[in-house]
């Protein structure tokens, strides 16, 4: 199927919820909101003509000052049986930044979104281990913010003085580090 | 030692088992663990010798390349991904490169489209043999490793004869390739792919019909089609579970869909059959490489798009040439001072008030024509053949017209200058592309809002999604297994973590 026709059939299905549907270089994107975001991407998945099997990636987007609502959640979806893609973006408000997981229905979804939780700070509701992944449990801020600076100020780890303190411990082990 | 006396009763299964209380215990493996590939680290949960809970962790080389990307011009951030799978970087720059021009809209010459190819292949054995080497000797073949090394460093060789470097090769440019191929480089690739096949025949006479490879493979880590691609898994990971899905056949790029492969599959979905995928992927990768240099056309390697791509240096030599002394003077009447050359010469020649005329030290100048190129209102003249001429001399002649072939190669310099500094025009728009790694589908989306830089660049890295599947693939089966389960899945933590 052409991806428009895809991004038709959504709106066909969901009037309510399709914001706005955009095309560049082939490639097509449906705008959603985010209620209901699970009921459209269960159709996506499960509908015989559409089929949308393979979760191709799941990230993030911040679009401060250029955009209202702030942020983006982006799926880029692909079918296997059908070979056709379509990418829907589910906007997520920054005073409220929580959408829910669709872990249920790709389990692929998961590090995706833990990823996305790390570095933009949306919640996705319902996950089921909602953690930071690449970066320490501790850090403070979300690093693909648009207003999160690229080099900050020079400060220590905070966990570095613990393993310092963790290494004078042991030296009379005998550990030379 | 006490006795045991015959006349106490026989011991019931379910006193037995609230007598001898059992505990889990939790293992640290990682993140320097050698057989891990890399600083990933796995929190296992061991009842004896199974594994009942498997916990990865990554990021431990998360040095932050999307964010890095987003604040560099697009030419700028192409070395970056080099270090995101430093085992086959090729192709990750290849897989850059082309979500970059689709972004541009750039058509690039056949001939470079063929080396990308070819280059792309070769990235891809070398991936490969170092994914045979380290798998095989994780689960206790020493020799495949010796043997795998010496193509591999073949490839090396012809990787520093083709660009210079080994590793971090940064060979593909958005819009062709750095450098067109020498002879040597030819006809030393061709005897490679007259020897490889037999190479490979070598590693499965050590490892295919091997009794203990056999029985750490087999049966081992198996997963469904429909459950691996519900994980999201890509690459030779997902070809051995029986799916089809090669993005060189379903969206081919470059020349693949002008030269003749097979796409590998297995059939149960074990460690067996990723194996045998990639085994079998080599000799068609080289059978690709083969037919690359036998259909390799002529013409041009770079596309023919000034405003977005870097153009030929001897088009500029005529401004930067050393043997031609110019001289740069500016143009005291129409100077208003802005400060841009003065703050952007290298050689800290450029000197004079704010708002007020500047004045170039001729015998500080070193020729660059950075401040020619920087120069906002176009007020530097060049004077040919002008250096070390007086500065009444010079005021003179800079009345004079420069030659032509001179002001169009200064003309190119300005505009090479506005790429390499400011990054050229980019369409406004967001695009996915994905191309075929060895490791699986390795996806770049860009959102450009227009200026130079990405506003957002993402990478979708086929070892992220494979690192997340280890508990499905680990738990309930032996720990001697996660070797070989970690070592099929073929991850490298740069990549994972980026």
């Amino acid at each position: 199927m052409e991806p428009l026709e895809i991004a038709e059939k959504i709106k066909e299905k969901f009037p309510d919820e399709v914001v706005e549907v955009t095309s560049f270089r082939d490639q097509v994107s449906v705008i959603v909101k985010k209620h209901k975001i699970i009921k459209i991407c269960r159709y996506l998945h499960d509908d015989a003509n559409l089929y949308f099997d393979y979760l191709a990636d799941l990230c993030g987007a911040d679009h401060l000052n250029k955009k209202e609502p702030r942020f983006e959640v982006v799926y880029h979806l692909y079918s296997m049986r059908h070979r056709h893609r379509i990418r829907l973006k589910a906007q997520v408000p920054e005073d409220d930044p929580r959408i829910d997981t669709v872990t249920s229905i790709w389990a692929g979804a998961n590090w995706h979104e833990r990823e996305c939780h790390d570095l933009f700070g949306i919640v996705f509701r319902g996950h089921p281990d909602l953690r930071r992944v690449l970066l320490p449990e501790d850090w403070e801020g979300y690093p693909l913010r648009k207003d999160y600076p690229v080099k900050g100020p020079e400060k220590e780890w905070s966990g570095f003085q613990e393993v310092l303190d963790k290494a004078k411990q042991f030296k009379e082990f005998g550990w030379k580090g | 030692m006490e006795r045991i006396s015959s006349n106490q009763p026989p011991l019931s299964e379910a006193r037995i088992a609230a007598e001898l209380k059992t505990r889990e215990i939790t293992l640290n493996m990682g993140p320097q663990h050698p057989a891990t590939h890399g600083v990933l680290r796995l929190v296992l949960e061991l009842d004896g010798e199974t594994v009942v809970k498997c916990t990865p962790y990554v990021g431990y080389l998360h040095r932050g390349i999307e964010k890095l990307g987003e604040n560099l011009t697009y030419l700028a951030a192409l070395p970056l991904t080099d270090r995101l799978d430093y085992v086959s970087a090729m192709n990750n720059n290849i897989g850059y490169v082309n979500a970059v021009e689709r972004l541009f809209g750039i058509e690039v010459p056949e001939r470079a489209k063929f080396i990308r190819t070819m280059v792309a292949e070769m990235g891809r054995i070398s991936n490969h043999l170092l994914w045979l080497g380290t798998h095989a000797l994780d689960i206790g073949a020493i020799t495949p490793f010796l043997y795998v090394f010496r193509e591999r460093e073949w490839i090396m060789d012809l990787f520093e004869e083709l660009c210079g470097a080994r590793l971090t090769l940064s060979y593909p440019r958005i819009g062709g390739v750095r450098n067109d191929l020498s002879q040597k480089f030819i006809d030393s690739l061709y005897e490679f792919t007259e020897k490889f096949p037999s190479r490979v025949d070598e590693y499965e006479t050590l490892l295919t019909e091997n009794r203990i490879w056999l029985k750490r493979t087999k049966g081992i880590g198996v997963i469904s089609a429909e459950e691996a691609i519900n994980l999201g898994f890509s690459g030779p990971t997902l070809r051995g579970s029986n799916v089809k899905y090669d993005v060189r056949k379903h969206a081919p790029y470059d020349a693949y869909d002008k030269v003749e492969f097979e796409v590998p599959v297995g059939f149960n979905g074990d460690v067996f059959d990723r194996y045998m995928v990639r085994i079998k992927e080599m000799r068609q990768a080289n059978r690709i490489i083969r037919q690359c240099i036998e259909k390799l056309p002529k013409g041009p390697i770079m596309a023919d798009a000034p405003e977005f791509t870097l153009q030929p240096k001897d088009e500029m030599m005529p401004v930067t040439h050393p043997a031609i002394e110019h001289a740069f003077y500016i143009d005291e009447k129409v100077c208003k001072g802005c400060g841009m050359c003065l703050r952007a010469c290298p050689a800290k020649a450029i000197f004079g008030e704010k708002k007020q005329p500047h004045k170039i030290r001729q015998e500080l100048c070193v020729a660059c024509a950075t401040c020619y190129a920087t120069c906002p209102f176009k007020n530097i003249r060049i004077i040919p053949g002008g250096k070390g001429l007086s500065e009444e001399r010079l005021k003179e002649l800079a009345e004079s017209p420069i030659p032509e072939e001179i002001a169009k190669a200064a003309e190119h310099l300005v505009k090479q200058f506005t790429i390499i500094r400011r990054g050229p025009r980019v369409p406004e728009g967001e695009l996915y592309v994905a191309t075929e790694v060895p490791k699986g589908e390795l996806g770049f989306y860009f959102v450009s809002d227009g200026r130079g830089r990405p506003y957002r660049m993402r990478i979708r890295a086929p070892s992220y999604v494979h690192a997340m599947a280890l508990p499905r693939l680990c738990e309930g089966g032996l720990v001697a297994d996660i070797i070989s389960n970690i070592g099929s899945i073929d991850i490298v933590l740069g990549e994972c973590d980026r």
